[in-house]
């Protein structure tokens, strides 16, 4: 199957992968924002998604397991193929389109993956020592549990960091989307790479609030 | 008009004997040099001063000198063709410099185009793709009448904006993977794009992009150098129309 | 000698369809023992290559560019010429044949222009199934304009970049014949000599100018479509690679050259700029249909800035002689005139040598943004290139060196007097006599490469037995060592003048003595003093480097050598040709400043047979008989 083994195919499974990740992400905000509604919110929320049928959570969390899997491994062979297409670099660098975001693609996706563990250690498996006291129920006090984290300055400094990541990632990532499924062209593509930038910004200061708000003190337990 | 002042600059050339050899940096002035100099005037100007000195001259590809025939092809201070808007190195004028700048010139990087000699790189890889599908297989003779398929106006435009291409290369030069999207992407929407090449479309497309990768060429990451790169102004949209073709070659 | 055109004889309409009949046919599964060496990859080369590797020959194409998309046919803008009859407007193929013939100023054969018009029609239906994306109007149809003072709209064109487009069907075509198996492309070859065994072309001698090294091909035929000859006057709109260099190989092996001296010189080209430059970019003609020529009426004006002199001091020179053509003029009688003017020391710009192109009054009458419209892609150019803005101030134009008419003489079927060797496009001499019409050279290539030499060569090869001669044979190696003799010498030199010094003299000679108005006395100069640099440049020629890699100092060298022998034989025929006609225009013979030919003397084709370097050629006739356009005078005024 050309999908994947050719160079555009792999580039489109990317794509998928991206925005399925993009779909989660946008969701788990809109999920995690009910913590401003405060301990009630957040806990219900987290209720209502582990009363879920088993075969949906199951059958969500391989499929993004999946995705994640697929997007890692062909974003490092492509990037390793990519790195080798020009051996040589120039002695002058004049770049006048590509982007910090799109030349650092890969490491923005490794600081990712990383955050990824550790969020899941963190608040998935609950072994990170902050939390271990909510580590017996499911899922008990979601919202406790977060705001404990998030008092703590590292955690904090942690998540603002990988929401930039974050932000970096997608900035490039939606609009290349769209340029990879051929959704784009040069009448809409402005338009995409606004709207694009715009979301990843909305993701970012929507995430990020909650880590800074907590910290602050101005959400509090 | 200001035929009298003339203008000193640096070059900083990339030099390399042949292919296997490793190749270097050399220094030279060029004296004399007027605003209404092209590029490669400029440089010819230069190699004559170095024959007369019984050195070897630069060498560099370049043929029609009127930005068509897509030979000519260095990298001038790290832009393919120097970085002017829709301007071939042939067609660049040394206005655009300043007395005492220094100027690097190097050849079109990319590990699907190995030097050969100086700033002449091979772009056959290009020839390459182009004889995977770049055409239609139609036989000489015992065709359709001109008019017998009509094509709407803003088709026929379009596909020309894509036929443009030159085959010069610079986008692969300005691509930091190397790769030859835009190029490819220009001929499999022209002929996508017009009915007499639909027929062969999806095979077109998929045996394209496969020659892509063996000849070397990274893949598109969407960063759209190339476009920037492109003397010709060929637009990414055209990797998105390959994309899509692609998508549709796979049903 | 009188040389026979084997023109098929008969009604005109009929020649070439009963001339394809009697050819002998090929069995097509013999196709494949025949080799053909297809020199030259532009239309007329890419479209022959691809058309007989469809049809079963075995194929091997040359090009000395790095690929076959790169041939000068690539810089054509204005459009090709074909007898459609779209816009209902008159035309026909007789017509198209008519006009060419009486453009060429009689002295084409009538069987080919007539040839060339009916295949016409097949050449755009042929591109458009190639995926060629001609322009079209909002109903889908095939759009048409008007090209080079032709009365009906007869040119169909891709933006600015026709050749670009044709090309590239053709060498899509190449490419695919490429892939199938049945043409090996040689690219970044240069043809150095023809291998000539008993009488016979067997095959080429080129140089493989990545290695440098020499390599030899054998075939049952060779086809030379390897372009035209300006560059020979250094100053041209040819690309800097074009060269004599095949054709006159090929001369010295035998194959006659037919009149050299007819070269076209298009007016309106962006003046030279300082003695560095031969390249000159032509600015479409199309400007003539809304630029107003003209120059100061005094010499003081001159230097001034254009919007300073006022209406009643600037001469519209072209209006004023030719009344009812004005600015349309046809090209040479554009060109002479300009030069007249310039001659006249009231030239502007730099060194004088340009004229103004100037579109104020249609910017007055249709506003700036038709202009725009209509040449805004040109403007653009002129600006890049000189920096001046063409909507505020006049253009600078001056003539340049453009096509060549002359070229290798052949007969009907497009094949030398030397058997085995083929000239096709413009490197051959046939259908555009003294002068060529705009839009109808793009016309010629792909008529040759599609349509005419897949029947010729055929009724060749019937007649010949395929792999008679491989490359063992001792004529090949003589080839190489003479070339290699050549190259060691040029390498051996060491003097102190550049090869580009010495074309920069070739070319001034050429331009000055040669070019657009000619004389006896001029025309005697040069051949004194064209022998005489030439034994400059054997002497004291510099090619730094070696003949075992890349060295284009060589190659230049290689090609000046053989301009420096070709320039003498053009400025020969030019001198022996008692006549103005077309692009050939010697002051003496004129008639109140027009053009005088001499049907009574010179109605033929000059065909000349080289016989050793410091040895007069000897001149070989072909008469021309016109018995479906009646021999007129051609008037512009
Ligand atoms: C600027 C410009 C604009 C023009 N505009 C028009 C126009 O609007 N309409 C029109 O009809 N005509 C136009 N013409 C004329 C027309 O473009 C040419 O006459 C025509 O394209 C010639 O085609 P060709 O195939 O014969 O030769 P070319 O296209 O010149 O091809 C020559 C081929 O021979 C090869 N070659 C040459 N020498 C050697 C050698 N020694 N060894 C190996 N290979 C060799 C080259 O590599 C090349 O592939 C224009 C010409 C110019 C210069
Ligand atoms: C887990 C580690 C990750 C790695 C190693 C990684 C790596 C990459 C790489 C190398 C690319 C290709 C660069 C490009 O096409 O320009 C890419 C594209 C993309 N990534 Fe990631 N990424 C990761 C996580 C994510 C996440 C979490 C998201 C979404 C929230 C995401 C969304 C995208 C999108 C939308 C694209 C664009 C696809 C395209 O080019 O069409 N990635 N990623
Ligand atoms: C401030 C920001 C974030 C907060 C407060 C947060 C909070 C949480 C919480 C509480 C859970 C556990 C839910 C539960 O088990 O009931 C969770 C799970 C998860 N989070 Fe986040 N998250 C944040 C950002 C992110 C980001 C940016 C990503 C992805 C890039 C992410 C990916 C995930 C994943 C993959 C899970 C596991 C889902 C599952 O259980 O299947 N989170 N998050
Ligand atoms: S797409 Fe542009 S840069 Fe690339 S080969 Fe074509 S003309 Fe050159
Ligand atoms: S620069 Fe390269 S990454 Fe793609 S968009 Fe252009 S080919
Ligand atoms: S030399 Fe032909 S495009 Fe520059």
């Amino acid at each position: 199957m050309q999908l994947f083994t050719s160079s555009i195919g792999r580039k489109i499974l990317m794509a998928i992968t991206g925005l399925g990740m993009v779909m989660f992400v946008i969701v788990h905000l809109l999920g995690n924002s009910s913590i401003f509604a405060g301990p009630g919110g957040l806990n219900t929320y987290a209720e209502h998604l582990h009363s879920m049928p088993l075969p949906i959570i199951a059958g969500f969390r391989i499929a993004m397991l999946v995705f994640i899997c697929v997007h890692i491994w062909f974003g490092i062979q492509l990037t390793i193929e990519n790195r080798g297409g020009r051996p040589q670099q120039y002695a002058v660098k004049a770049c006048q389109k590509a982007s910090f975001a799109s030349e650092n693609m890969i490491w923005t996706g490794a600081l990712l993956l990383l955050f990824i563990v550790y969020h899941l250690l963190q608040f998935t498996f609950r072994v990170t020592p902050e939390v271990a006291g909510f580590a017996g129920q499911m899922p008990g006090n979601v919202f406790g549990m977060v705001v404990t984290s998030f008092k703590n300055f590292f955690i904090t400094f942690i998540y603002a960091g990988a929401m930039v990541t974050l932000f970096l990632h997608l900035t490039h990532g939606i609009q290349s989307f769209f340029q990879t499924m051929g959704w784009s062209n040069d009448c809409v593509q402005p338009g995409i790479t606004k709207t694009g930038t715009l979301v990843a910004l909305i993701l970012f200061l929507g995430y990020v609030a909650i880590p800074l708000t907590i910290f602050a003190g101005i959400l509090k337990g | 008009m200001s035929d009298h002042k003339t203008m000193t600059l640096t070059l900083i050339v990339w030099r390399q004997k042949n292919a296997n050899d490793p190749g270097k940096f050399e220094t030279y002035t060029a004296k004399g040099i007027t605003e209404h100099h092209s590029f490669l005037e400029m440089l010819d100007c230069v190699n004559e001063d170095l024959i007369h000195s019984g050195k070897d001259p630069i060498v560099f590809d370049h043929d029609c000198r009127e930005g068509i025939c897509g030979m000519c092809s260095q990298v001038i201070n790290g832009a393919p063709h120097g970085g002017q808007d829709r301007t071939t190195v042939c067609q660049l004028h040394m206005r655009k410099f300043k007395d005492g700048d220094t100027i690097y010139i190097e050849p079109w990087r990319a590990r699907a185009f190995p030097i050969i000699k100086d700033l002449i790189v091979d772009r056959s890889a290009l020839d390459k793709i182009v004889q995977a599908g770049g055409y239609t297989s139609c036989h000489t003779g015992g065709v359709a009448d001109g008019n017998a398929i009509l094509i709407p106006k803003p088709v026929a435009d379009e596909a020309m904006d894509a036929a443009e291409c030159v085959g010069c290369g610079a986008c692969v030069a300005g691509c930091p993977n190397g790769a030859a999207m835009l190029f490819t992407g220009a001929k499999v929407s022209q002929l996508a794009l017009l009915p007499q090449g639909r027929a062969e479309a999806a095979a077109r497309v998929k045996n394209m992009s496969n020659a892509m990768t063996e000849c070397g060429f990274g893949n598109c990451t969407n960063h759209y150098e190339c476009q920037a790169a492109c003397p010709k102004g060929i637009n990414v949209k055209f990797i998105a129309r390959m994309n899509r073709e692609f998508i549709k070659a796979q049903f | 000698m009188i040389l026979d055109g084997k023109c098929p004889t008969g009604p005109i309409e009929k020649t070439w369809d009963k001339h394809r009949f009697d050819l002998k046919l090929v069995n097509p599964a013999n196709k494949r023992k025949y080799n053909v060496i297809v020199v030259g990859t532009g239309l007329a080369g890419g479209a022959a290559a691809a058309s007989l590797g469809e049809l079963g020959y075995n194929v091997q194409a040359f090009c000395y560019q790095d690929s076959p998309r790169r041939a000068h046919s690539i810089a054509a803008q204005g459009g090709i010429n074909a007898a459609k009859n779209y816009p209902n407007d008159g035309d026909s193929i007789y017509r198209l044949f008519y006009d060419t013939i009486k453009g060429g100023d009689f002295r084409a054969r009538e069987a080919d222009v007539w040839r060339l018009a009916q295949v016409s029609n097949n050449i755009i239906d042929q591109c458009v199934a190639q995926g060629v994306p001609f322009a079209r109007d909002y109903a889908g149809y095939l759009d048409n304009r008007s090209f080079g003072g032709a009365q009906v709209s007869r040119t169909f064109f891709a933006r600015g970049q026709t050749g670009q487009q044709l090309l590239l069907g053709a060498y899509s075509a190449l490419s695919r014949q490429i892939k199938a198996g049945t043409v090996k492309m040689y690219d970044r070859r240069e043809m150095l000599d023809l291998v000539v065994v008993d009488g016979v072309a067997r095959g080429i001698t080129v140089r493989n100018l990545v290695t440098g090294q020499l390599e030899s091909y054998a075939a049952d035929a060779v086809c030379l479509c390897t372009g035209g000859y300006v560059n020979v006057f250094y100053l041209s709109t040819n690309a800097m690679g074009c060269s004599v260099t095949a054709n006159w190989k090929a001369h010295k092996k035998g194959a006659y050259f037919a009149n050299p001296c007819y070269t076209q010189i298009h007016p309106t080209c962006i003046p030279q700029a300082g003695d560095y430059q031969s390249k000159l970019t032509l600015m479409s003609e199309s400007l003539r249909n809304d630029g107003r020529v003209w120059v100061p009426k005094k010499k003081e004006d001159c230097g001034k800035h254009p919007n300073e002199v006022p209406e009643d001091a600037r001469d519209y020179y072209l209006e004023r002689k030719y009344p009812s053509y004005g600015n349309l003029a046809p090209r040479d009688i554009a060109s002479r005139a300009a030069k007249e003017q310039c001659d006249d020391g009231r030239g502007v710009g730099p060194g004088g040598r340009g004229v103004y192109l100037d579109f104020a009054d249609s910017i007055k009458r249709l506003g700036e943004d038709t202009i725009r419209e209509r040449y805004g892609n040109l403007f653009e150019m002129y600006e890049k290139i000189t920096d001046e803005n063409g909507y505020k101030r006049p253009m600078r134009m001056y003539p340049a060196p453009h096509y060549a008419m002359g070229g290798l003489w052949v007969d009907y079927n497009l094949m030398s007097n030397v058997p085995g060797l083929f000239v096709l496009g413009e490197a051959n001499f046939s259908v555009h006599g003294a002068n060529r019409l705009g839009a109808s050279a793009l016309m010629q290539g792909l008529a040759d490469g599609y349509f005419v030499i897949p029947y010729t060569i055929g009724g060749y090869l019937a007649t010949v037995k395929p792999g008679q001669v491989k490359t063992d044979n001792p004529e090949f190696k003589k080839c190489e060592e003479d070339v290699k003799a050549e190259q060691n010498k040029l390498l051996g030199i060491n003097g102190k003048k550049t090869v580009f010094e010495f074309m920069r003299e070739l070319g001034h000679l050429m331009w000055e003595n040669c070019g657009m108005a000619r004389t006896k006395e001029s025309l005697e100069i040069n051949l004194k003093k064209i022998p005489a640099l030439r034994e400059e440049f054997w002497k004291n020629v510099k090619v730094t480097g070696s003949g075992a890699e890349l060295n284009q100092q060589l190659e230049n060298a290689g090609r000046t050598a053989d301009f420096l022998e070709f320039g003498e034989l053009l400025c020969r025929d030019a001198l022996h040709r008692n006549e103005s006609c077309g692009g050939h225009f010697r002051v003496e013979y004129q008639d109140a400043g027009e053009a005088q030919r001499d049907d009574a003397n010179f109605c033929y084709v000059g065909a000349w047979e080289y016989k050793g370097l410091e040895k007069e050629p000897e001149l070989h006739k072909e008469p021309l008989k016109f018995e479906n356009v009646h021999l007129a005078v051609r008037s512009y005024k």
